[in-house]
């Protein structure tokens, strides 16, 4: 059990049973399987119990509970992660808020939103559609996907160089602290007096509370979105010609590159038209007014061709703008079918440095022996290199993690981060000594002291134990 | 254009061995934000210049002695500009102290305000750490984001050195309609406005007067400009609409005037209007409202608080009481907790923000 712990799995079942009712409450191992991991899959861990409030008060006692009784608690959505953020602690409670599903308000004049952490992300858009408005973080999983979850993971999407993140879109969030309070944060205005908690909540991956309700920003419908799809036979053409879209003063919607590998596994899984003989496509969505559209995605298609490539194609309907999309958006399974696993990073670069990236990740996937499909959100820097493996094969995920390790420390080292949209959770807690030295690291234990002291929120995630952090550059420089 | 982190460092670490109250300045030109503070003085102003600027990247970064007016310029060269369009302030304006205090311009609700812009920060925290968050890139979720915290906090929790923010291209048009209607009205059609697919990036309301500014692609804005040609209206001369956002930006309109109390109100953008007989500039299409007099402040908050947000004594008035919004007994543990993590030994603008604090 865990130091702080002070009460048996039998006792904390019983009083948690008081307070959601045995109905919410998961306490055989079979039926808690389906938590033991979130979407990254090779880190799995049973937890104490599953508990599964109804409504905040709920939760609210069940906080109280477990940080009497020294009980860690890991909140949860529905487990799409892709970072182990959501893996069980051994000692602990997984917090499912699945059931706070509630749409609550809907303001269309005001253009904004009142939801339950357990809301799905497209659920929101589907509901304020009625009123031209819609929610604009958009990450891939967004059929699936919890708002909550993307306030603890700080989400992007395709959209997030014109629109922003989930630390842009967010106005107010009701959190319950490790000690059971309600903490407001943030409000109905667009700016709050004293600290921006917002931005510390947003992205903290549960290590500082729990969101029971979140006020989220609507947009207006853009008239109409065009995309333009670009292929090019080389990538440092590719890379010229996103720089040139953006030195002309276009922020376009999305900015999508995909490389060769990952160019053929979604034609051949999607249809969507793509030229495989290309050595990188780019997808340029232009969104706004009529107007606006018409005169910029002449403007992008122009430089595309300045730019060298060797065909453009526009979309002239919205069947043919999805279906030009759906290649990309299916791009992770269609890669998943040309090999029995696929491992997904997800480093950010400065936009300059993507040729030297990517020609580095070339000769290291040579040097492993394991090949690579690059995908790549090219106007915000964000590069998802899939690395193509068989956990079958002994050794060959540790090889593929050791590769994988590799290519975050050549993000950092170009001037980018480990992680972009995904989270650090378990999988990079390694590399965060990478990115931040002791002092850093330390200070971000200074925060998470001053909102939970006894560190009962999803311990061992996010931020690296400093000792551990030692042990790990010992052995990396023993390594070396 | 000089690095003077190295002495700065020294004077944190030599202020927190002596448990030195400091008080942080720059250009000196947003003393009048917050409460009146004590301390030994802890001029940044020398710690400028651009530190990097690839236009293509869309990130600048420079430190924090940087006036906004250099910075302004550089990206005017290169056909961008900073979205949060924060007061210059005659020039006095630096870098550090625009995110300290968190102030934008008109454009706020729809281009998001430099604590949105903001992508990474260097900081001397109170122990005279010398700390690095953030970088140059967009997207970064490694660990919890010091960076945007520090926006507002007034340099309660650091002595920002640094900063990298995202800038954007100068929009390629723009032009400001006037329409002559009541605040209520007003309100109600900023909000109707904000709905519309529409390039809108000012919305500000005063002496009966609606003024709407749109700016982006020029078939846009000259659509979105037509729209009014059957209403009241009139259009402004490009030189004209210039002067009155500027001038609202700056705070040197006649509304800001004198030394009457001046009160910030942040609210729901839809909020009914709230003591009709009295002097208001709305703004940010009605999410940032001015007033100005002698007014009881707890009763300014609770309706404030009625109406879903937060009244601030922005200027002039009593300034050694709070000023700040009352916050609630979590919120206050919170931000307590939060600065001992920052600044143990409380050297760092003590009482500006919060006389507790």
């Amino acid at each position: 059990m865990n130091q702080n712990t002070k009460i048996s799995k039998v006792q904390l079942a019983e009083a948690i049973v008081q307070i959601v009712g045995a109905q919410n409450l998961i306490i055989d191992e079979e039926t808690q399987k389906p938590y033991e991991c979130d979407g990254l899959s090779v880190y799995c861990e049973m937890p104490l119990l599953v508990v599964l409030p109804d409504n905040k008060e709920q939760v609210q006692a069940v906080m109280v509970l477990c940080h009497q009784q020294g009980v860690p608690v890991v909140a949860r959505g529905t487990g799409t992660g892709l970072c182990a953020g959501a893996m069980p602690d051994k000692d602990g409670i997984i917090l499912s808020l699945a059931k706070l599903s509630r749409i609550l308000e809907i303001d269309p004049e005001a253009r904004t939103a009142r939801l339950e952490p357990g809301v799905r992300n497209l659920a929101i858009s589907e509901a304020a559609s009625e009123f031209g408005l819609y929610y604009a973080p958009d990450p891939s999983s967004q059929i699936a996907c919890t708002i909550g979850g993307n306030v603890a993971e700080n989400s992007g999407g395709v959209h997030c160089l014109k629109y922003g993140l989930t630390v842009h879109n967010i106005l107010a969030l009701e959190v319950i602290t490790v000690t059971g309070e309600v903490l407001q944060v943030g409000g109905s205005g667009l700016d709050n007096a004293g600290y921006d908690l917002m931005a510390l909540m947003i992205g903290s991956e549960g290590l500082l509370g729990v969101v029971t309700e979140i006020s989220v920003k609507l947009l207006p419908q853009p008239e109409k979105a065009q995309v333009v799809m670009a292929a090019f036979d080389d990538v440092q053409k590719a890379g010229n010609a996103v720089t040139a879209v953006i030195s002309e003063g276009i922020i376009p919607a999305g900015l999508e590159m995909m490389d060769s590998h990952a160019i053929v596994a979604a034609e051949d899984f999607a249809k969507a038209g793509y030229p495989t003989e290309a050595k990188a496509l780019l997808l340029c969505e232009v969104d706004g007014s009529l107007e606006e559209v018409q005169e910029h995605i002449q403007s992008v298609e122009k430089l595309f061709f300045e730019q060298g490539a060797f065909s453009c194609k526009k979309s002239g309907s919205e069947a043919e703008r999805a279906q030009l999309w759906k290649g990309r958006k299916s791009a992770f399974p269609a890669v998943g079918r040309i090999s029995p696993d696929y491992y997904c990073m997800d480093g950010t670069i400065p936009r300059s440095q993507l040729a030297h990236v990517l020609l580095e990740i070339d000769k290291m996937s040579d040097a492993y022996g394991l090949r690579v499909a690059n995908v790549f959100h090219a106007g915000d820097g964000n590069l998802h290199p899939l690395i193509l493996f068989d956990a079958n094969v002994p050794g060959e995920l540790e090889k593929t993690e050791e590769f994988g390790a590799k290519i975050l420390e050549l993000s950092v080292d170009v001037g980018g981060c480990i992680t972009g949209e995904h989270g650090v959770g378990k999988e990079k807690i390694r590399q965060m000594h990478k990115q931040f030295n002791d002092t850093e690291l330390t200070q971000f234990h200074a925060i998470k002291y001053a909102f939970d002291p006894l560190a009962l929120l999803n311990p061992g995630k996010g931020i690296p134990e400093l000792k551990r952090c030692q042990e790990y550059r010992s052995i990396d420089s023993a390594a070396e | 254009m000089s690095d003077i982190s190295e002495t700065l460092v020294k004077q944190v670490s030599s202020a927190f061995k002596q448990s030195t109250p400091l008080k942080i300045i720059a250009g000196g030109s947003k003393a009048f934000i917050g409460r009146e503070a004590q301390g030994e003085p802890l001029n940044v102003s020398e710690h400028k210049g651009i530190v990097s600027y690839h236009p293509s990247e869309l990130v600048m970064t420079a430190r924090c002695g940087t006036s906004m007016t250099e910075i302004q310029q550089t990206l005017a060269e290169n056909g961008q500009y900073c979205p949060f369009e924060s007061a210059l302030f005659d020039g006095a304006a630096t870098l550090g102290g625009t995110l300290a205090t968190n102030l934008s311009g008109p454009a706020r609700p729809w281009n998001g305000s430099i604590r949105d812009a903001v992508i990474g920060t260097r900081l001397i925290n109170g122990k005279g750490e010398y700390l690095k968050f953030g970088g140059q890139v967009m997207k970064n979720v490694a660990g919890y984001d010091v960076s945007r915290l520090q926006a507002g906090a007034l340099g309660t929790l650091g002595v920002i050195t640094e900063i990298s923010f995202k800038v954007l291209p100068l929009p390629a048009a723009s032009g400001t309609v006037v329409l002559a209607m009541n605040a209520s009205e007003a309100i109600k059609l900023m909000n109707q406005v904000s709905a519309k697919a529409v390039p809108v990036s000012g919305s500000a309301w005063l002496d009966g007067n609606l003024y709407l500014r749109y700016s982006g692609a020029t078939k846009a804005v000259d659509s979105a400009l037509k729209q009014f040609k059957t209403k009241n209206f009139q259009q402004l001369e490009p030189q004209q609409a210039d002067e009155f956002w500027s001038a609202m930006n700056e705070q040197k309109l006649d509304f800001f005037k004198g030394e009457a109390p001046l009160w910030r109100f942040s609210l729901k953008s839809n909020a009914t209007h709230l003591l009709d007989d009295q002097n208001w500039l709305i703004d940010w299409g009605g999410a940032q409202r001015w007033l100005r007099g002698d007014f009881n402040q707890s009763e300014l908050e609770q309706q404030a608080q009625h109406s879903g947000g937060q009244v601030s004594l922005f200027r002039y008035g009593e300034r050694s009481n709070e000023v700040n919004h009352t916050l609630s007994e979590v919120q206050k543990k919170i931000h307590k907790n939060l600065k001992a993590s920052f600044d143990p030994k409380q050297i760092l603008n003590p009482g500006r923000l919060y006389s507790w604090l």
